[in-house]
């Protein structure tokens, strides 16, 4: 019993930094995605090429490849930039979602329709009235359920930053697992995901359920 | 009561290669109904959004209340003022479209007092009052909470003319109001104009109803290919119009 207690405990340590990276990658990755979908649908050229490069570089390569990227190899491009472990994985996770959720919220802007812009016009609202009281209110909503999608991804692709050694869920568990030959922490981290992902499940369905007042 | 409201002249506009408007030359004074009629393709939406600036014309002039939202130099130079004042200007006009293009994720009053406060810089209490007071003359007051997407179309382009109206525009396009509509609903949206239309309100509206065109307006215009045909009263246009395509136009309608 105190066997248990004391293995799950140190799954639970690990599931606090998996959450604070969850946590953290979101909060940032979010607002990040909007900024650059606003630039990547505006009319300057150059920023829309800025952030297409941004995207499809991102979006293009593993994100495995870019924690170590981030990690071992920013230090040798540029002495003296060495990020600690955990945020070179913030850092990495950041970026990586950031352009994912670019993606989706450009989609979700084009998808609003040209009436919306220039009804808004012909009522005098400036681009940027438009864009934050009629396009993005309504993108949000079309953009709940792939975004969905992707936070349930994250907490998954969470597990990857093992590689750098950082002691989350999955590192907590293996360590245990190869010094007391049990599988029983391998089974109390799935656990884990599962509730992580149950809860954001039971969040979003709550959200959408609050979007559906119209349409 | 002479007053211009309106005025275009030399108006042109071209899509690429192709040349939408061909030089329009158009004068509103104030409280003139005018009807704008004419087969598909001829250039009325596209008119009605140059006045308003939603498309820039490529040629030609526009004056709103004598002030310029387009010019052209005699080097064929064309001019639009800063975007702003431009926007500004177009305050004098308020636009329904075929399609209504309400706010669908406002209530039929958020959608009223949206540009009350953003735009107009109203107080919430105070754009309500004049939301309330909007909706109320399209005969909508217990609509006031309802989502465009539980609205019939007669209703929403009711709330969409109170939008527009709501703003206090001196004058009014109404873009193919009534288009969109099922037949049963067509009558109530045309009612509603007819009101504004007895109170004087100054409008251009695009249509396919020629009896409400001729019923309502003091001028009816007809457009054909990019140029305005012919500019006449109602009688005389749907009687005896100068050219032999409206006559043809107009039996094909009936
Ligand atoms: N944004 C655009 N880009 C390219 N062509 C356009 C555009 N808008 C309009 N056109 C073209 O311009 C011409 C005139 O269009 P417009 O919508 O003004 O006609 P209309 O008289 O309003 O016709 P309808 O009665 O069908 O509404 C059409 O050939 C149309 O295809
Ligand atoms: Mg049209």
């Amino acid at each position: 019993m105190d066997y248990l207690l004391q293995t799950t405990g140190y799954i639970f340590q690990g599931a606090g930094v998996t959450l604070k990276l969850f946590i953290i990658t979101l909060a940032v990755s979010l607002p990040l995605g909007f900024l650059c979908a606003m630039g990547k649908t505006s009319k300057v050229k150059s920023l829309r090429l800025l952030m297409e490069l941004y995207t499809s570089i991102v979006r293009g390569t593993p994100l495995l490849l870019q924690l170590f990227f981030v990690y071992y190899g920013l230090p040798i491009l540029i002495p003296g930039l060495r990020f600690e472990r955990f945020t070179a994985a913030a850092v990495t996770f950041i970026l990586n979602y950031g352009a994912y959720f670019t993606e989706i919220f450009r989609g979700g802007i084009q998808s609003i329709e040209r009436g919306q812009y220039e009804a808004s016009r012909v009522l005098g609202m400036s681009y940027s009235q438009t864009m934050l009281r009629i396009v993005l209110p309504q993108t949000v909503k079309r953009v709940l359920p792939p975004v969905s999608n992707e936070a349930i991804t994250l907490v998954k692709d969470t597990a990857l930053v093992v590689v750098l050694g950082i002691g989350e869920i999955l590192r907590n568990s293996k360590e245990i697992v190869s010094r007391d030959f049990t599988i029983s922490p391998f089974i109390i981290a799935a656990g884990i995901y599962l509730a992580l992902n149950y809860l954001l499940v039971v969040l979003f369905r709550k959200l959408e359920k609050r979007y559906a007042v119209y349409e | 009561m002479n007053r211009e409201m309106i005025s275009a002249k030399g108006l042109r506009k071209n899509f690429g290669n192709l040349e939408v408007l061909k030089g329009v030359d158009l004068t509103v004074s104030q409280g003139e109904i005018i009807s704008i009629i004419g087969p598909s393709g001829s250039g009325k939406s596209t008119l009605l959004r140059c006045l308003i600036h939603l498309e820039k014309a490529s040629a030609g002039s526009i004056h709103i209340e004598g002030e310029p939202i387009v010019t052209t130099s005699a080097e064929g130079v064309v001019h639009t003022p800063h975007e702003r004042q431009v926007r500004h200007r177009c305050r004098k006009l308020g636009m329904v479209f075929q399609n209504f293009n309400l706010f669908p994720h406002k209530t039929a009053l958020e959608n009223v007092t949206e540009a009350l406060l953003v735009v107009a810089k109203q107080d919430k209490k105070q754009a309500e009052i004049r939301g309330e007071e909007m909706l109320a003359k399209v005969g909508l007051s217990d609509k006031r909470d309802t989502y465009p997407c539980y609205l019939s179309g007669g209703q929403k382009q009711r709330v969409a003319i109170a939008r527009a109206l709501a703003m206090g525009p001196d004058i009014m396009l109404f873009d193919e109001p009534t288009s969109a509509l099922d037949p049963e609903l067509i009558g109530e949206v045309l009612q509603v104009i007819k009101q504004l239309a007895s109170e004087r309100i100054t409008m251009l509206v695009v249509t396919h109803e020629m009896t409400f065109a001729r019923e309502v307006s003091d001028r009816v215009i007809f457009m054909d290919d990019g140029r305005i045909l012919e500019d006449a009263a109602p009688d005389k246009l749907f009687t005896d119009p100068d050219h032999p395509r409206i006559k043809t136009f107009l039996e094909k309608m009936l």
